[in-house]
């Protein structure tokens, strides 16, 4: 699994390369080619989280208010955005740098440290992105769908920017060893906290559907695409012209 | 021939007849009153305060009244519609629009505290797409598109586009999916939805 990642990387790479720095054309469809591969890993997933993950955000969701877990997953957001400036810099997005390093320095600050999004608020909005968009605006291709372990669905593309992601974080570098622990603690914890915040959307995707598989890779698939695309409204059927065209 | 139905066909036809006609074709503020009607019931609803039993069927008939559910159905069942017979698939319709309403109803506390604020719309295909954003409790504001036609003869939502993730694809996946897995039985699929959401 690794080399296959490894040799993807690599092709990833050449493409990137080939192509210049033209953005990936938004993928269509779905490219599922090791499906019975990522079925298996599917299914350890699911029985990890019903053993473990649901519950505990559950015990998580319901001993903290809502308020308190805002905090932790604000304060371990904030700790991304230096990151996240860096790729922006990279994808040459000059002004959602500025932007994001604002939202930083704003956040920092007046927000206690990160635990208030006082950015926001200020309307400074969210504008997340990770080495997977980066690749993604120097043309390098989505690639084949990939469901990974413990993280869940994803494609090439983008496990090989979660790969980046977490070697290039500044806080590898920066951080002393306290501050490392609360900023794995608070995304471990932010992890919890939308389990359980999205727990009806994630329950019936993953234990009411007939094929939660395929519905999580629908899922991902599209709100991924969405997001690339800057949230360019993705095309859609007229159900009128192929129910009624049709007869 | 009752006269509801009836009139129902001229309009139908009147429809087809003058369908390139913009003047017939459905106006973006009549779309955009409508989804604002809607969200105005599902708030009402919320505000009333009834029991959570009581909420889920005041929602099912919001999904009733603002929802074209019959052509919902008629998509997520697919090509699957046109070997089954007139009384299959229609049995199949009703028992679609119980299910739907059930699971969608069921989740409707997602909306207690949030806003949908519509922003506007534009007409495209042979619909019209009305953007909005909404403001939910603890979330992020996120994009909601709903796409509205008149083709079933007034106004209706057929579709619900949320950052970017389209309900009637991913319904229509999760119908098929079920199909399949009863080998293409209608029959059989419209007896389990009518105990499932």
């Amino acid at each position: 699994m690794l080399n296959v990642l490894i040799k993807r990387l690599c092709a990833v790479s050449l493409a990137v390369a080939v192509a210049g720095c033209t953005a990936a054309p938004i993928g269509v469809g779905v490219n599922d080619p090791i499906e019975t591969q990522n079925r298996g890993t599917h299914s350890v997933n699911r029985a990890i989280d019903k053993a473990f993950v649901s519950p505990a955000s559950k015990g998580y969701g319901k001993a903290l208010p809502m308020p308190v877990r805002t905090g932790v997953s604000n304060f371990a957001s904030n700790l991304n955005l230096p990151g996240q400036v860096l790729n922006n810099l990279l994808q040459f997005r000059i002004e959602n740098a500025g932007h994001n390093a604002f939202r930083f320095l704003v956040n920092t600050t007046f927000g206690f440290g990160g635990v208030l999004d006082v950015a926001t608020d200020a309307g400074l909005d969210n504008r997340f992105t990770d080495f997977g968009e980066t690749l993604h605006v120097w043309g390098a291709p989505e690639g084949a769908y990939l469901e990974l372990p413990l993280v869940g669905p994803s494609t090439e593309r983008h496990a090989a920017g979660r790969i980046v992601d977490l070697l290039m974080n500044p806080l590898n570098f920066g951080a002393e060893g306290s501050l490392k622990t609360a900023a794995t603690g608070a995304s471990v914890a932010a992890r919890f906290g939308d389990r359980y915040q999205y727990s009806d959307l994630i329950d019936s995707v993953l234990y009411e559907s007939e094929d939660s598989y395929s519905q999580a890779r629908l899922l991902y698939l599209q709100s991924r695409r969405f997001k690339l695309s800057g949230g360019a409204q993705p095309d859609y059927i007229d159900p009128y012209e192929d129910v009624y065209g049709n007869e | 021939m009752n006269n509801k139905f009836s009139r129902r066909a001229v309009v139908a036809s009147l429809a087809a007849l003058t369908l390139p006609l913009p003047a017939f074709a459905l106006s973006g503020s009549a779309a955009e009153s409508l989804v604002n009607a809607a969200v105005a019931d599902i708030n009402k609803i919320i505000a009333s305060g009834k029991s959570e039993r009581a909420m889920q069927s005041d929602f099912q008939r919001v999904f009733e009244r603002y929802a074209d559910v019959n052509i919902i159905a008629l998509t997520t069942l697919g090509p699957a519609r046109r070997s089954a017979s007139k009384a299959e698939v229609s049995a199949f319709v009703k028992a679609f629009k119980g299910y739907f309403t059930r699971k969608y109803g069921k989740r409707f506390h997602e909306f207690v505290g949030g806003q949908i604020i519509v922003e506007g719309s534009r007409a495209s295909k042979s619909n019209v797409e009305v953007q909005s954003t909404a403001k939910l409790r603890g979330s992020a504001p996120f994009k909601v598109t709903w796409l509205v036609s008149d083709k079933s003869g007034s106004p209706k939502i057929f579709n619900i586009i949320i950052e970017g993730v389209n309900t009637l694809t991913s319904e229509r996946a999760e119908i098929g999916a079920m199909l399949d897995k009863r080998r293409g039985d209608i029959g059989a699929l419209t007896a389990d939805l009518n105990k499932l959401g």
